[in-house]
């Protein structure tokens, strides 16, 4: 299909993309890498009056070690993160996740910013947005504001960037050392979107690879478990302490895992299924990031 | 030797430049893994889509189609759309009302069938949602997208019929005034009543053919052209001279100003074999414009109106003694013809009316089906075309009959099939079974497969109480191939015939040109073709072209389907490569100054018995082409046609082993070893046969895990594009372990089966088998198609799905 | 209108487009480059697979106004006019096609993904083409062309180095 006319700005610096955007009001949508723009526009669900193109802004990417969190330009490509000498040793749970997002060819385009402003619950990255408390750069002709994880995903494909917004980076807080990190995404093909995935973040007490081992603190996502991620907080709260060895504690905690949730109904899973599944991909999850520490 | 022949100017020059060929007595081509030939273009993007044709003053036209299931259309105002720039014309159904005709079925299964009308485009009802109800003809594509949105129409809702069991019932809403029962036909053979009657195991089973989107990787497109006189359309179709045919029949177009050309055609698994409203209504166009005109379909709007395939619910029931021997098998099937009865809609679960029965030997047979109307989009073939469905549903009972008297898939079936030494074999459905080994077949597969091996760590997970359970699934198939004896057709009320047409020309320069009535779409008959006239003629494989799929070159064909091309249309191709030897041999004879009696064909030459001296085969063509001293009343040609009107179908069969694991905590499953032997009888290029297996295995096996059309309870389909409909890629299957048995075929000379199903038909019943294998321990006896993770959960959590 | 200019398979061309004319209609209706087909409207089927700026995208995904200044590879600049490029052989060799309307797309991606991973398991052959859908194979021979042109790419850089 054919996607129908608009007009298309390629604005020279952020400055300009916000404030064309804000003439423009609020027909007017950010085009970045266009991975999950291009095929709503060829399928006619979406009918923008001119797309804002700031793909190609350099000040929108790369990569910065900062101190305490890793700052990823907005326009990043999922490909540039999953290969980040940076990304990899300091937030890995962001490569895991990125380099499960669709296909290698969409990856080349796709981008950081554009994944998380599309705020699809199916997602793969706003699962680890939530579970890492991202935080996101936003600016508009008023400025920069940063904005929590938490208070960025609003509803099903609506977040916290208002008319004239453009995100112009995330921050990954660097969680330090003795975390081990996994995504397990569960899906019917590889090219499905996830039914339900889960991002977990693991801090371990005890001796490494000795007895009596712990898990100390835990952060979980959830992808595809309600309009937004969802940050599985209860689960987070019971695992502490929970030994690995032996014992069935870390399975017990996960079965918090689809509390707070609200899971959609959809072509392959209903909601209960979803809520089991989230129990058990919550346990395994965890202990693939406990193993990766 | 060549300027021997007094052959003229022309015929001289030709010798002395050594463009006449030669044998190559020395090369065995048939059997040999020969490299395509088709592939050189595709690799390179050289390749003829018909999207990729561009013609002067070509204009584009999108159609607009109905997002309601079922209505009445009270009101077309196409005139908003005319104001847009680039539009040359907009049309509703109203417009063709009086010279569009009707789609064609032909295949009236049974004499009261209800066969309604069937517009091409929608006048004054819908009855699917993605029905044509108006169009534009832009001067680009995008220009016609912009101006579908202006055009306006009102519907006033009518209840839309879903399923098939409620539209049986006495009061359901009407798809069509005479109701929504197209058919019931019925064949039965023995007593079946005392098969049943105190048979000591009874096996009963409702099995869902889920609907399917066959989902070549072209797209549809349709080019038609006119000069005022003539007409030329190229479609991507699977039946370039059926659509001749038929397309004349509705337009009224006279046969003979009819050109239909099929280009390179991107795959069409039966999705192509059709005579469609785009075709219809581009003529129609451009005979009203004058212009060429083309239409490309979208995905999404392929994924609405490409007919779909299966769709059937079977009841059925198998009556077996205390030894598994099966005394009886009913069958009651309803299956879903869609919203119209498009080409050859009834007539395909008639086709695996013939298949029920399987491998196996039993004392009676009864079957039914009834054709129901419903407000989707019509069915029609798809890979197998009924086999499938008929070899899913033995071959799960099988299973069925196995677990209820705790013996082994494996020991059931030996039990039952006909042994190799009792071909041929006239089956309870009537079909003669002309050669088979379904013991040689069945031992190989599981010398590869490790079979005891793999239901020892079966038993050990078991034991363990493993998460991870690991099934085993069998089936031991056969299908019908080489559509089709024409007699037999006729008896099932087909439309026409099932032969096929070839003709062999010897340039020349000694080259040959094959012309087929096949029409390959992947196929790889350039290749197979090339190297069956190799042989025959003894003449090197590049030395020949194989033309195909243009009713200009290739006037007369049935087409490709039904695995029918190389068992009917092979067969063709070596009895013209005969005729052609015949009338060498008068033209050798005398040019050996010899009796053609005398004269014997042996290593590309035509010699005198008993010496040394002879002619080859390309001085012969030659000598026919300068024709300046043949034979009295001789004429002056080699060509030849044949026509093959097979005298059964042919029956290949194999054994398929699948292991499957199965996460019992998420449902999720992992095929971990799949193996198929397969036995197509004589093999005509290895290489392909490999290639058609593979392909035909990851359709069967998507069926079981993965695909199916959805429509909601208002009668939308929720699988409009490849993100919904789900595909498998490389990362969701096997490597596949194959291997063949071969028992050539009685009932052609090149001992041939047909493979282009074999895949899909075995395949699906493997995989159910082996979720279902694995589930035995939790009380799961069946699981529903496909078995998605929350299908195979539900399963665990129930014992049933 | 927009003006771009782009370089497709070694020529320059400068048009004027509609914003929202896709890159892959540029190719096909435009520039005559019909080696390159559409399978879907989703970006699912990978046929439109060429090569941008070196990496590997959907052209039935990218706006031609996005295309500005890039450089574009298709299938047919991949061999212009001379011998076929190893994995183009390699597809031919292993029957890696049927009816070839995914292998423009396919053969693409296969290059892409061992531009990473110049020794690819099969797992990684597979995961590397998991944005490209074919109908006809079933695939195993594609894994099997795509390790084979592996191993003559492989070849042909010790050769030439």
């Amino acid at each position: 299909m054919i996607p129908a006319s608009f007009d298309y700005v390629r604005p020279a610096s952020l400055g300009e993309a916000v404030q064309v955007l804000t003439d423009a009001g609020e027909d007017a949508k950010v085009l970045s890498g266009g991975q999950s723009l291009l095929p709503l526009l060829r399928l006619r669900l979406a009918y923008p009056s001119v797309l804002v193109d700031v793909g190609r802004l350099e000040e929108l990417r790369g990569i910065r070690d900062e101190d305490h969190h890793v700052y990823i330009g907005a326009t990043t490509t999922h490909d540039e993160v999953v290969r980040s000498p940076v990304v990899n040793a300091e937030c890995p749970l962001v490569a895991l996740a990125t380099a499960t997002v669709a296909d290698p060819a969409v990856r080349h385009r796709g981008t950081l910013g554009g994944s998380l402003a599309h705020a699809d619950p199916a997602g793969d990255l706003p699962a680890v947005a939530v579970a890492l408390d991202m935080e996101f750069v936003i600016h508009s002709t008023s400025g920069e504001r940063v904005v929590a994880a938490r208070d960025f995903f609003l509803d099903y494909l609506e977040t916290a960037l208002e008319l004239g917004d453009v995100l112009a980076g995330i921050r990954v807080p660097k969680l330090g050392e003795g975390w081990g990190f996994h995504y397990e995404k569960f899906h019917r093909t590889a090219q499905a979107w996830a039914i339900v995935g889960v991002a977990a973040a693991v801090r371990l007490s005890g001796q490494a690879s000795g007895e009596g081992r712990r898990i100390e603190e835990a952060r979980i996502g959830l992808t595809n478990m309600g309009p937004t991620p969802v940050r599985a907080t209860q689960v987070e709260s019971a695992v502490r302490g929970a030994g690995l060895n032996g014992g069935d504690a870390v399975r017990e905690a996960a079965q918090n895992a689809a509390e707070d949730t609200s899971p959609p109904t959809d072509l392959h899973a209903a909601p209960d299924y979803r809520r089991h599944l989230a129990r058990v991909l919550t346990h395994r999850a965890l202990l693939s990031a406990a193993a990766a520490v | 030797m060549t300027e021997e022949i007094d052959a003229g100017f022309v015929a001289r020059q030709i010798a002395e430049s050594d463009m006449l060929s030669e044998p190559a007595p020395d090369r065995h081509e048939v059997g040999a893994a020969r490299r395509r030939k088709e592939d050189a273009r595709l690799i390179t993007g050289r390749t003829q889509w018909t999207d990729n044709i561009q013609l002067p003053g070509m204009l584009y036209v999108a159609f607009l189609r109905s997002p309601m299931a079922h209505a009445r259309i009270t009101r077309v105002d196409t005139s908003a759309a005319l104001h847009h720039p680039g539009i040359v014309a907009a049309f509703s159904g109203r417009d063709f009302a009086g010279e569009q005709g009707s789609l064609p079925c032909v295949w009236p299964v049974t004499e009261d069938i209800v066969m309604p009308d069937h517009p091409p485009m929608a006048v004054d009802e819908v009855r699917y949602v993605g029905e044509a109800v108006a169009c534009v003809i832009a001067t680009d594509r995008y220009k016609a997208s912009d101006a579908l949105e202006a055009i306006e129409i009102d519907y006033e809702p009518l209840p839309a019929v879903l399923d098939m069991t409620e539209a049986l019932k006495e009061g359901s809403p009407k798809v069509h005034e005479a109701g929504n029962r197209s058919f019931v036909w019925k064949f039965a053979q023995g007593d079946i009543d005392a098969a049943f009657r105190d048979a000591p195991v009874v096996v009963e089973r409702t099995f869902v053919q889920q609907r399917l989107i066959p989902t070549a990787m072209e797209p549809r497109a349709v080019v038609a052209q006119t000069d005022g006189d003539s007409f030329t359309l190229h479609s991507s179709t699977q039946v370039p001279h059926i659509l001749r045919i038929m397309l004349a029949q509705v337009t009224g177009i006279p046969e003979h100003k009819l050109r239909v050309v099929a280009p390179d055609v991107g795959g069409g698994f039966g999705s192509k074999l059709q005579v469609t409203a785009e075709e219809v209504l581009l003529l129609l166009l451009a005979r009203r414009l004058g212009k060429p005109v083309k239409w490309t379909e979208s995905r999404s709007e392929g994924n609405l109106t490409v007919h779909h395939g299966r769709d059937q619910l079977q009841r059925i029931s198998l009556a077996a003694d205390a030894e598994g021997h099966i005394r009886g098998l009913r069958v009651d099937l309803l299956a879903d013809m869609g919203a119209y009865l498009m080409l050859v809609t009834p007539g395909i679960p008639i086709l695996g009316a013939f298949m029920y029965n399987g491998i196996y030997k039993m004392d009676a047979y009864d079957f039914t089906c009834t054709g129901v109307f419903t407000t989707k989009m019509p069915t029609d073939a798809y890979r197998g075309a009924g086999r499938p469905e008929a070899t899913f549903a033995i071959e799960r009972l099988m299973d069925e009959l196995a677990a209820e008297l705790s013996l082994d898939p494996i020991e059931v079936r030996r039990r039952n099939w006909i042994a190799h030494e009792e071909f041929p074999y006239t089956t309870i459905a009537g079909m003669t079974y002309d050669s088979g080994n379904y013991e040689a077949a069945t031992d190989k597969a599981l010398a590869l497969f490790g079979y005891d091996k793999l239901r020892a760590e079966q038993a050990d997970r078991r034991d363990r109480g493993d998460p991870v359970q690991l099934g085993i699934g069998v089936s031991t198939f056969t299908e019908m191939c080489g559509l089709a004896p024409s007699r037999v057709l006729g008896s099932l009320s087909y439309g026409a015939g099932g032969w096929e047409h070839a003709s062999v020309r010897m340039l020349p320069t000694g080259k040959v040109e094959v012309i087929t009535g096949t029409s390959p779409h992947g196929q790889g008959h350039e290749t197979a073709w090339s190297q069956i006239v190799a042989d025959a003629l003894s003449v090197p494989f590049d030395d020949v072209s194989v033309l195909h799929g243009d009713t200009a070159i290739s006037h007369k064909g049935m087409d490709t389907y039904g695995s029918r091309s190389l068992v009917v249309g092979g067969v063709a191709v070596l009895q013209a490569c005969d005729k052609v030897k015949e009338k060498a041999r008068h033209i050798a004879a005398h040019m050996l100054e010899a009796s053609a009696d005398d004269i014997e064909f042996a290593g590309g030459s035509f010699k005198v018995r008993g010496t040394e001296s002879g002619r080859t085969i390309q001085e012969v063509a030659l000598a026919a082409f300068a024709a300046h001293d043949l034979p009295q009343g001789v004429e002056p040609s080699l060509d030849s046609d044949a026509t093959f009107d097979p005298d059964n179908f042919s029956f290949p069969h194999g054994t398929h082993l699948c292991a499957v694991e199965v996460d019992t905590e998420t449902g999720g499953t992992k095929i971990r070893l799949y193996v198929a032997v397969d036995d197509v009888g004589k093999v005509v290029n290895p290489m392909i046969v490999e290639g058609q297996v593979h392909g035909g295995l990851a359709q069967g096996i998507a069926q079981a895990l993965f695909e199916e059309a959805v429509y909601d309870a208002e009668g939308n389909l929720l699988t409009t594009t490849m993100a919904d409909y789900l595909l498998p890629s490389a990362s969701d299957l096997p490597d596949f372990v194959t291997d063949r048995t071969e028992t050539p075929a009685t009932s052609n000379p090149l001992g041939v089966k047909g493979v282009g199903e074999a895949g899909t038909i075995a395949s699906t019943p493997a995989v159910v088998n082996a979720i279902v294998d694995a589930l035995r321990p939790y009380g799961v006896n069946d699981v529903t198609m496909p078995c998605s993770p929350e299908r195979v959960w539900r399963a665990v959590q129930g014992g049933t799905s | 209108m927009t003006r771009i200019t782009v370089t497709v398979d070694g020529v320059t061309y400068q048009e004027e487009v509609e914003p929202r004319l896709l890159l892959v209609h540029l190719l096909r209706d435009r520039l005559g480059k019909t080696g390159t087909p559409i399978g879907c409207d989703t970006g699912n089927c990978g046929a439109c697979t060429v090569m941008m700026d070196g990496v590997s995208v959907k052209s039935c995904s990218v706006l031609a106004v996005q295309a500005d200044g890039e450089d574009v590879l298709t299938i047919e600049g991949l061999s212009a006019g001379g011998p076929w490029h190893p994995m183009q052989q390699a597809f031919h060799e292993e029957h890696a096609l049927q009816c070839g309307y995914c292998t423009p797309g396919m053969i693409m991606a296969a290059i892409d993904l061992l531009k990473d991973d110049p020794d690819p398991s099969e797992d990684a052959i597979r995961e590397g083409l998991e944005g490209n859908l074919c109908r006809c194979t079933g695939y195993c021979n594609i894994v099997r062309a795509v390790r084979r042109g592996a191993q003559s790419m492989s070849a042909q850089e010790v050769t030439a180095s």
